[in-house]
């Protein structure tokens, strides 16, 4: 660690796995509401059990992300945090507020928790990952702002960098885009319309530039590759981002309402959207290959390899199986939209954040890199939550495809229940991943508490030499 | 990447890419908000009516339950209970059928299977769920779902 500073991004990274474990086992508990219809019922209903499942994971997402921003920013603008202090009250705001909604979930049924906090005086809740009480979107903003004028104020004292440009404006957008989540008409057609400008824009836009920056950081650091090189690639990656996915933003408007026309644009659009990720993968792999150093943090190296492969197979592969008009016709809002954004979500935003705490948590703890155990068992770890999230992924595939088939494309279309009874088996694969998962993810929080450390006797002779690489030439050949 | 290709030129791709693009999806957001009259079926909306309000509360009361948990509605929400978009054209056109359904939930579910809550609606509400599903169903949604069953 090099700053100070960059130690207040220790316990959002730390709340951010206790709401990954979280995520996950509400995400198990739905997994057997989906076959066992009456677990949990009525005490904690399947939409509840959503709620807490995709809240926690956008939570810990943004948690993730702000970690890495504390931990990156002032590294690469070479001064300390504006304010130390401000991080952590603002950090406390947050997962107290994170946590009392939550609890408000469980606790109170849902109507209760709208006549609570006072929907009926600016109704935003009740919608798909925006369920949160208008005052705790607030309090979102209200952390939001004091995170961003944080950073921005450590931005404007230091070094500027692409990386940490690039970083910012992907984190405005983010705060700039959940705006719309304060817009809700009646007008059903409007609502869903303005809802993908924080939905669509985030996953498919902004939030690829936090993406793009984090992995562009993590990359220069094990690399040692020079950082004019990378910062080519990350222009380069988020210029294909948003030349495709603004526009993109059409493959949510075929059948809401809004004009046909949309299936021409959106189909077009989002079509080129795996080319961006197509090339950040690209970009990994030769960055590892060119590498200047070996890093003695394997597992560090091994999340950024694996975000950009999943990312690609994820959001690119599986998104562009269903992105176009005559195809989307037939699977929108079925078991593959649910396969998609599983290996979405897990590809480019749970790995890329499980990267950068990989690679800071050890030096934040004191050490360039854990010991050979802790690594292999963390390695371990992303194999099984890897392997598991892939097949769950097909899973749901199989179940898609059969749920079309059954209820939308045969010539005797069965009715919603009855087609969900026929692929019920796929439905016990699913939830079976989903327990090896949760394996993976309990081997992964281990990792943690497994002792010892890398000493600098163990590094080989390269590894001496570039041990604190900053991507510029001169500190690689000195 | 080759030298010819330098850094600057690429970072004047992202700028100048952005700008367009995002200037280009603005205008047809415009364009969309002068179309949606045509399909959105708006008339019914009206807040100076009766049905207006009606439809505007059912929607309240269709969001402070969180419906869209289990369900999708015109194909967004969750993927564990059927698509309401178009229940009132499954239920042959019939608000009753509708209120009906959802009166008569068991408060402990049904065993072993995926039920629905019982939400204890009064008739008044329920009047007001049913009016914003049927407004649901009158939107023009290019002829999806593929069939009735959504
Ligand atoms: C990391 C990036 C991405 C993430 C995290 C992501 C996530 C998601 C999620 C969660 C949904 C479901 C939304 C809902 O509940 O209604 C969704 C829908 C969709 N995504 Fe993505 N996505 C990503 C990238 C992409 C890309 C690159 C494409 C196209 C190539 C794509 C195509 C689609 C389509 C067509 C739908 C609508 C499915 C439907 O009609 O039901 N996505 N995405
Ligand atoms: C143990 C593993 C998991 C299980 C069993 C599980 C199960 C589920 C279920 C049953 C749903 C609701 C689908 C519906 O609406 O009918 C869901 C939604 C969702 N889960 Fe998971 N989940 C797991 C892990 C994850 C992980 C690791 C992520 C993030 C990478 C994730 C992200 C999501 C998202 C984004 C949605 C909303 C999807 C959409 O709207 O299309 N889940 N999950
Ligand atoms: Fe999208």
């Amino acid at each position: 660690m090099k700053y100070e500073s960059q130690r207040v991004a220790m316990p959002y990274f730390v709340a951010a796995i206790v709401l990954f474990v979280a995520q996950i086992l509400f995400g198990l508990i739905m997994g057997l509401q989906y076959v066992v219809g009456d677990f949990l019922f009525p005490e904690i209903p399947f939409n509840v059990a959503r709620m807490v499942h995709t809240n926690t994971l956008i939570v810990w997402l943004l948690m993730g992300f702000m970690g890495a921003a504390y931990y990156l920013i002032p590294e690469e603008c070479e001064t300390e945090l504006h304010s130390p202090k401000l991080a952590l009250i603002m950090f406390w705001v947050f997962f107290v507020a994170a946590g009392l909604t939550v609890a408000g979930y469980l606790l109170v049924p849902y109507a209760r928790l709208a006549e609570m906090t006072g929907n009926a005086i600016w109704p935003t809740m009740g919608r798909e990952f925006l369920e949160q009480p208008t005052i705790t979107k607030i309090g979102i903003v209200v952390v939001a702002l004091a995170f961003l004028y944080n950073l921005g104020m450590t931005v404007l004292k230091g070094r500027k960098t692409v990386v940490s440009l690039v970083l910012m404006m992907g984190l405005i957008g983010l705060a700039v885009f959940f705006l719309f989540a304060f817009y809700n008409p009646t007008n059903l057609v409007k609502d869903k319309f303005w809802w993908w400008w924080t939905v669509h824009l985030w996953v498919e836009g902004v939030w690829e530039l936090i993406l793009g920056s984090i992995l562009a950081f993590v990359l220069i650091k094990v690399t040692g590759v020079d950082r004019e090189i990378i910062e080519k690639w990350l222009y380069i990656i988020i210029a294909m981002v948003l030349i495709t996915g603004i526009i993109g933003t059409g493959h949510h408007y075929y059948w809401i309402g809004t004009p046909e026309y949309w299936q021409w644009w959106g189909s077009i659009f989002s079509a080129l959207e795996p080319i961006p990720f197509f090339m950040m993968t690209v970009f990994a792999f030769n960055m590892v290959n060119k590498r200047r150093r070996n890093h003695p943090n394997k597992a560090a190296t091994l999340w950024a390899l694996g975000c950009a492969v999943m990312a690609f197979l994820g959001a690119g592969v599986w998104g562009f199986l269903h992105t176009l008009a005559p195809v989307n016709y037939y699977t929108h809002g079925t078991q593959i939209t649910a396969a998609h954004g599983h290996l979405a979500f897990y590809g480019a935003y749970v790995m890329i954040v499980l990267a950068i705490i990989s690679y800071a948590v050890p030096i934040l703890r004191g050490r360039e890199a854990n010991g050979e155990k802790a690594q292999v068992i963390e390695m371990w770890s992303f194999w099984l939550m890897t392997v598991s999230m892939v097949f769950l992924t097909l899973f749901l595939t199989a179940a898609g495809i059969l749920q079309v088939y059954l209820q939308r494309y045969s010539d005797t279309p069965l009715a919603f229940m009855a087609t969900q009874d026929k692929i019920e088996l796929f439905y016990w694969l699913r939830f079976l991943a989903g327990v090896i998962f949760l394996g993976g993810l309990v081997a992964y929080v281990y990792s943690f508490f497994v002792p010892g450390e890398k000493k600098a006797s163990d590094m080989g002779p390269v590894e001496k030499r570039a041990a604190d690489t900053d991507g510029s030439p001169a500190a690689a050949s000195a | 990447m080759s030298q010819a290709f330098t850094k600057e030129m690429a970072r004047n791709i992202f700028y100048g890419g952005t700008a367009f693009f995002f200037l280009l999806f603005v205008a047809l957001t415009f364009d969309t908000h002068l179309e949606l009259p045509k399909r959105d079926n708006r008339q019914v909306l009206d807040p100076s009516t009766e049905l207006g309000q009606k439809i505007a509360q059912g929607k309240m009361l269709w969001e402070e339950n969180n419906c869209l948990g289990c369900h999708t509605l015109l194909g967004e929400g969750a993927y564990y209970a059927p698509e309401l978009g178009n229940v009132y054209v499954r239920f042959n056109n019939s608000k009753d059928a509708i209120k009906g359904f959802i009166k008569s939930r068991p408060a402990d579910g049904v065993p072993g299977r995926r039920s629905m809550p019982q939400f204890n609606f009064s008739d008044e509400e329920l009047d007001a769920i049913a009016e914003f599903l049927k407004y649901a169903s009158g939107i023009d949604t290019a002829d999806w779902p593929p069939n009735v069953q959504g």
